[in-house]
């Protein structure tokens, strides 16, 4: 028996850095709304951090919703399910956000949204029953990275474990999709913070949410207080100071439990799981549906968009349709993100499909997409001061520009996590995150280059 | 879809301040130490600025034009260091004097070491020295406040510093509202101060730097028995603290760095005002730590999050 000696934060502990970003939360009262299945889906076979999936279907087949159309190749890898029924049209290839060209099957709808027989109620009894459910689910980090589910769940036996942390920060401006999720799927998420508490043996779980959502934090604490559900008193909820980028994986552990999370490592290194609201919200319905991963709640927001609001969209749906389902463009948009302003990716065209890690579409009018012009670097150490890492961008720019691996390492840019506080408080509108991820490139090039090198002097 | 779509790096969203508009929250935070200046010493102070103003900016633009570079006037920089080498001055300075002052600040301090964000000392500081040993009786010959001058026309006069070392002393009321003899724009304690307060305010700039100067100067100004207001309020030490040693350019980024700047300002201020030839050392000392920033930032790098001690391997 582990001593049930627990102790909750009152307040968050002190992280550094960070900005002042807007909030623009402006669909947050706005209740989702299921967006009805499109006539055609696209769904890419990479939709994780990891391996690509193999199709397991091929062109002419018949497939109904919720069945396997992508085996997952390698454990760090999440298989893919069809989110609608109908005929396949063909496999091809589709560019991603990031630029990469990945496979992906084309669906042709037949209207009926069959639901196929191999939807069945998992049984989750022990750790095992739930890593095969979190694997079988295709359940990847909804917050954004994509980490698949049950290799997160799978913590190394020597590590141990005593928080949960469940991230309903939800830091970036405009998205308000956990914040819809907290409010709509309260008794899920809670269903699932138990079960995962249980199976998983952990002291205590902390729901952090920023403050400026105190609804969600109110309808929270209410199911979490009530002794019934939660009779030892080993679930609350956390106010987190709104300010950006507290939903950061290091700087929410250290916002909840004091701990850093050592450069390289992973939150369970200081004994932590981080699993984001509509995870947990997701892996409770499949529990009880067996409904795999096929939909997901996105904000759409931004001044070219007509009517902001959140929608429940089939994965692989083009984003041109989900803009049309929520009234089109409103002018010319000249900008179209996936995911947040601060780290989301801007799209080169819109009919590129929606995938499980999105959490927002944003599209912007030309007044919000220009980028502002690159003046001179005065130094005013704005980018230092907000960083959350630590970093001194001028010093890490200056060995980029010449090009000085051993002075890179040191400086500690591996750290950086591209959030964003950089460059957003820059008055010279300097592309810092953009040279940040020039700087890991090459640095990344470099050590290659060096193993290789060692290897053959080895030789 | 027809509309061609922007694509760039994250972030999307900017804090809105540009380097422009620091430079012009500098510029007011000066303008209450301007009218008091022109109020204590008169109309000749808008002169002197003006001709330093406009000659730095004709100055900028001129060196860039010959080096085929961006023309970089809008972004006032070049306004603010006018303005500060002005305050710099003794009001009757010599017009000439004055221009050949922002030259040496714009052009052979600033532009010809890469222009904004490139030069390693102070330009307005660097400039003022410049003068100083060039033309040293101009440049310390002041002209006494004008409710002091009984009518007359430009009596002349002693710093409160000078008059010190020969033991007179001056009121804290003259000192704090800036009557005595000095620099134009340095004298007025109030209204310097205001000043820093409004950048600080503003967030432009940080009060590591003005606190760690000043407060060193009063600690070492008590430690060897003098009086350590008089030694604030005099001379350039508010100023300095405030509008000079917070230059972003020639100052370090980091906490610790910042530290060990300020207090090393106000240990190189005293030690010259109370024992080298010179009345005042304000200059100097920033200008020397100016030097010295790069190797302090160097030693104050602060560590990554998460570093972990490296073992032996």
């Amino acid at each position: 028996m582990k001593t049930p000696n627990i102790t909750f934060p009152k307040h968050p502990f002190k992280t550094r850095g960070g900005a002042r970003v807007p909030h623009r939360k402006n669909t947050a009262q706005c209740e989702s709304v299921i967006m009805p299945p499109p006539s055609q889906v696209i769904i890419p076979m990479q939709q994780h951090i990891g391996a690509p999936c193999t199709p397991v279907v091929k062109a002419g087949d018949t497939v109904k919703v919720g069945q396997l159309i992508g085996k997952a190749s390698g454990f760090v890898s999440a298989p893919i399910h069809s989110s609608i029924s109908g005929t396949v049209k063909k496999i091809g290839f589709v560019t991603m956000p990031n630029g990469g060209r990945v496979q992906a099957i084309v669906i042709d709808s037949d209207g009926e949204m069959t639901v196929s027989e191999d939807v069945k109620a998992p049984t989750v009894n022990n750790l095992e029953d739930l890593l095969q459910a979190a694997q079988d689910s295709g359940l990847v980090g909804l917050g954004g990275a994509g980490f698949p589910a049950h290799v997160k769940l799978n913590v190394p036996k020597d590590k141990n474990i005593d928080t949960l942390i469940i991230n309903a920060a939800e830091c970036e401006p405009y998205i308000t999709a956990d914040h819809r999720e907290a409010l709509e799927n309260s008794w899920e998420i809670l269903s699932g913070v138990y079960t995962l508490k249980e199976i998983l043996n952990i002291d205590r779980v902390i729901i952090a949410i920023e403050n400026n959502k105190p609804d969600a934090i109110k309808v929270m604490s209410e199911i979490a207080a009530s002794k019934e559900n939660d009779p030892d008193d080993r679930v609350r909820i956390l106010s987190l100071k709104a300010r950006y980028p507290q939903g950061a994986e290091k700087v929410l552990v250290q916002a909840c439990t004091k701990r850093k999370i050592p450069a390289g490592g992973l939150p369970s290194d200081v004994g932590c799981i981080v699993m984001n609201i509509a995870s947990i919200s997701f892996l409770a319905q499949y529990i009880k549906t067996g409904m795999p991963l096929i939909t997901k709640r996105l904000t759409v927001d931004g001044s070219a968009i007509a009517n902001p609001r959140n929608v429940i969209v089939p994965i692989g749906t083009p984003i041109n349709q989900v803009i049309e389902f929520c009234g089109g463009y409103k002018g010319t948009p000249k900008k179209i993100l996936m995911g947040g302003p601060m780290m989301g990716l801007a799209i080169t065209d819109d009919t590129i499909p929606v995938l499980k890690q999105n959490n927002a579409i944003l599209a912007f009018t030309e007044q919000d997409a220009r980028l502002m012009e690159e003046t001179d670097c005065i130094r005013c150490g704005r980018c230092a001061n907000s960083c959350p890492m630590n970093l001194v961008p001028p010093v890490i720019s200056k060995c980029i520009k010449l090009k000085d691996m051993e002075a890179l390492e040191k400086s500690g840019i591996m750290t950086c996590m591209e959030c964003g506080c950089c460059a957003f408080s820059c008055p010279a509108g300097k592309h810092i995150v953009h040279n940040m991820r020039i700087g890991k490139a090459m640095l990344k090039d470099y050590k290659k280059a060096q193993s290789a090198k060692d290897k053959g002097d080895k030789k | 879809m027809t509309a061609k779509l922007y694509v760039s790096s994250s972030p999307h969203l900017r804090q809105g301040d540009t380097t422009q508009k620091i430079m012009l929250n500098v510029v007011i935070a000066l303008m209450p130490a301007l009218i008091a200046a022109v109020v204590i010493f008169g109309w000749r102070v808008l002169l002197v600025t003006g001709v330093t103003v406009g000659s730095c900016v004709l100055a900028e633009f001129i060196s860039r034009k010959v080096m085929k570079r961006k023309n970089t006037v809008f972004d006032l920089s070049a306004v603010v260091t006018g303005m500060l080498l002005a305050m710099n001055l003794p009001v009757n300075v010599n017009l000439l004097i004055a221009v050949f002052g922002s030259v040496v600040a714009i052009v052979v301090v600033k532009q010809m070491f890469g222009g904004l964000g490139q030069n390693f000392v102070n330009p307005a500081i660097a400039a003022r020295i410049v003068l100083l040993v060039s033309f040293p009786a101009q440049m310390t010959t002041w002209t006494a406040p004008l409710i002091y001058q009984n009518g007359a026309d430009a009596v002349s006069t002693a710093t409160p510093l000078a008059n010190n070392a020969n033991g007179i002393s001056t009121s804290y009321m003259d000192l704090f509202l800036g009557t005595t003899g000095g620099c134009l724009g340095e004298t007025c304690a109030i209204a310097l101060i205001i000043g820093g307060v409004y950048l600080i305010v503003k967030r432009i700039i940080s009060p590591i730097i003005p606190l760690c100067f000043i407060g060193t100067v009063a600690l070492f100004a008590v430690l060897v028995g003098q009086d350590p207001l008089f030694h604030i309020l005099s001379g350039g030490v508010i100023i300095g603290a405030f509008f000079m040693a917070t230059d972003y350019t020639t100052s370090p980024i980091t906490f610790k760095g910042k530290l060990i700047f300020g207090i090393s300002c106000g240990v190189i201020t005293m030690l010259i005002r109370l024992y080298a030839n010179l009345p005042e050392g304000v200059s100097f000392s920033i200008i020397l730590m100016n030097i010295l920033t790069p190797l302090i930032e160097r030693g104050t790098m602060p560590k990554p999050f998460g570093s972990v001690k490296k073992n032996k391997a």
